[in-house]
């Protein structure tokens, strides 16, 4: 393969490195646990017999399967490759799910647009490093716009303040 | 000619000039968030569906078949452009298609991709329309534990045949049957997995987990600076290809065509695998096998004619059997579903007008797409170089507040944000969450069946077995999971030698 072909390959595979066998573990552990949760759960709604199956049947079985099938890929699949490790840029993505939390908390209190004007701001220029003033531009413009959108000319019942 | 008497009726519907721009609308909504880097087809369905829900039904499903192909050509530009293909299916497209771009034919092969997919699209249609009415009198005969056996090889084959791991796929389907328990028991009205919680009554609604795990997800898994080395060409000229460029790509898309119809209605990657083989067989069949990965235009015809064949001819599955056969189906059958029409053996007979008017606006969409492609193409490109930075609050704006305004209930926001988070770990760790969505829809159509075969049987399972169609499925499943695991063997046996 020559090196002008490896260029052209998808960009998707810039990938971070993967995070090792404590990642795959984890990830086995929680499937194997929501997995128990499901049994316990189902249980308790109780399993009726094959011949009149009762609310709890159907769950349980998938929670078998779940917790089975989890169980398998904490022995065999430590090795794998395909989990990414988290790093700093991660840290954005906790940012983000921060002020997708207050905007749905704020909405119903005070309307939509200050907590998407708070959301856009900070998505331009925190998380992805736009100038002060563009930041602010961008965000007042996309809040009207929206505005416009949804309440002049659609005219959906979002709560808002104006 | 009787049979054609609905065919045409259905035309009528869709050129209505109302309808028409629905569809118009879909395909142009569809290709604009369809080229944010990134979010694939599933992606942009997904983070659209609640356009669609205050408009009727027929132009409700004419503008998603809009979004469908919009959305699927969105992804060809971003292939073609940046190398960054939103869907496994145009995978294949990047090699020559950026390619091409690099030598200054971006336009060429955005243009064979839309003549192609055209001409793909058009020939599935087709071959649809003649094939699924037949498909759906024979289904007309099934009973639960067909529709049991069915169902499960859809949930199985999807989770094993797509990519990302097997085992962790599995385990997202199983997830995503679990999740589709909750809330009020069809038979005995008992209340299962709510948590006392009234929101969670009448189970969790399919919106905001398609729109969590597919469309947030994907913004929240990309806000990590995936993919900050891609560089926009600077002009796309020339859209329309050269004669001779048509002809070299000629037999490719005839050929890529039949693929693509063919192994479309395949459960699992019908249209990723058909793009794969439409490729493989034009470079094994060209004179200068050497000329594909360094700009061959049938590399980007083949393909990109396959996988849109592909994608219309899955429709087969789910509009004759009501199985989706990948994860964009999956949503297209959500959609329906929500606009009251379940999709299934007795569509065609009961709605004539619907079924034949979700096939001619897919016909209509299709070609939309190629009046619309040509011409846009510039305002694409234009939209590809705003920086991603400033397009996600605004995508995710449209996600938090398009689901709000599904059922006006902040709690549906609340739900996505949980299942963004969901997707975006799931993602980080390895599992697709594909097979999650596919396997929650038809989680209580599964779940229904086996039941209502158990109390056919009297509690005997063997029935599953002993039924021709339902044990020769189970059987065929049975095969699909065996072969894998011989595999392994195999080669751990030869490695070990």
């Amino acid at each position: 393969m020559d090196a002008s072909y490896e260029e052209e390959r998808p960009v998707e595979e810039e990938r971070p490195p993967p995070a090792g066998a404590w990642s795959q573990l984890t990830a086995a552990l929680v499937a194997a646990l929501l997995g128990v949760a499901g049994l316990i759960g189902s249980w308790r709604l109780g399993l009726g017999r094959l011949t009149e199956p009762g609310p709890g049947l159907w769950p349980f079985v998938i929670s078998v399967v779940i917790t089975l099938l989890s169980v398998v890929l904490a022995i065999i699949g430590r090795q794998a490759l395909d989990s990414e490790r988290f790093n700093r840029a991660s840290l954005l993505v906790v940012v983000a799910v921060v002020t997708l939390v207050l905007l749905a908390v704020a909405m119903p209190l005070i309307g939509f647009e200050i907590p998407s004007l708070l959301l856009t701001f900070v998505w331009l220029r925190f998380l992805g490093k736009e100038s002060w003033r563009s930041s602010i531009v961008i965000s007042v413009v996309t809040v009207v716009a929206f505005h416009l959108l949804f309440v002049t000319a659609l005219q959906i019942p979002l709560p808002r303040l104006v | 000619m009787d049979f054609l008497n609905p065919v045409l009726d259905g035309f009528g519907v869709v050129l209505e000039p109302a309808n028409l721009l629905y569809c118009l609308a879909g395909v142009v909504i569809g290709m604009l968030i369809g080229v944010l880097p990134g979010l694939g087809p599933a992606a942009t369905i997904a983070i659209l569906l609640p356009i669609t829900y205050g408009v009727e039904p027929v132009a409700a499903i004419i503008m998603l078949a809009g979004i469908f192909y919009g959305a699927q050509y969105g992804g060809t530009i971003t292939s073609v452009l940046l190398r960054l293909p939103g869907e496994a299916s145009s995978v294949v497209t990047v090699f020559d298609g950026y390619a091409l771009a690099r030598q200054g034919k971006a336009g060429t092969a955005l243009g064979i991709a839309a003549i192609g997919s055209f001409i793909g699209g058009t020939i599935s249609i087709i071959g649809l329309s003649l094939l699924a009415p037949i498909v759906a009198e024979v289904a007309l005969d099934f009973g639960p534990p067909e529709y049991a056996a069915l169902a499960l090889l859809g949930v199985l084959l999807v989770a094993t045949v797509g990519r990302g791991g097997k085992l962790k796929s599995v385990i997202a389907a199983g997830i995503g049957l679990l999740l589709a328990t909750v809330g009020r028991d069809t038979f005995t009205g008992a209340s299962r997995f709510t948590f006392d919680s009234l929101n969670l009554a009448d189970g969790i609604d399919f919106v905001p987990i398609a729109m969590g795990l597919f469309g947030l997800g994907e913004i929240l898994y990309n806000l990590e600076e995936r993919h900050t080395r891609v560089q926009v060409p600077a002009k796309v000229a020339n859209v329309w290809p050269s004669r001779s460029e048509l002809r070299q790509a000629r037999g490719a898309i005839g050929r890529g065509s039949v693929i693509g119809f063919v192994l479309g209605v395949l459960p699992g990657g019908g249209a990723t695998l058909s793009s794969l083989v439409a490729y493989a067989v034009e470079k094994r069949r060209a004179k200068q096998p050497e000329r594909f990965g360094h700009g061959a235009i049938e590399g980007v015809a083949a393909p990109e004619t396959a996988n849109n064949a592909a994608a219309t001819s899955s429709f087969i599955p789910l509009l004759t059997l009501g199985i989706p056969a990948n994860a964009t189906m999956a949503l297209m059958f959500g959609a329906l579903l929500i606009q009251g029409i379940p999709p299934g053996p007795q569509l065609v007979s009961e709605h004539p007008d619907l079924f034949w008017g979700v096939i001619n606006s897919m016909y209509v969409g299709n070609v939309l797409l190629l009046i619309m492609s040509i011409p846009l193409v510039g305002v694409f490109v234009k939209i590809l170089r705003i920086r991603p930075a400033i397009l996600a609050p605004i995508t995710v704006l449209i996600t938090l507040l398009g689901v709000y305004t599904v059922n006006n209930q902040v709690f549906d926001i609340f739900l996505v944000i949980v299942f963004g988070v969901v997707g975006y770990l799931m993602k980080k760790f390895g599992f697709e969450p594909g097979p999650l969505v596919l396997a929650f829809v038809l989680g209580s159509v599964l779940e229904i069946a086996v039941r209502q075969s158990l109390l056919i049987f009297e509690g005997d399972v063997t029935g599953f077995v002993t039924r021709p169609i339902s044990g020769t499925v189970l059987g065929l499943l049975v095969v699909v999971l065996v072969l894998p695991l011989v595999k392994i063997v195999l080669k751990r046996q030869r490695r070990s030698l």
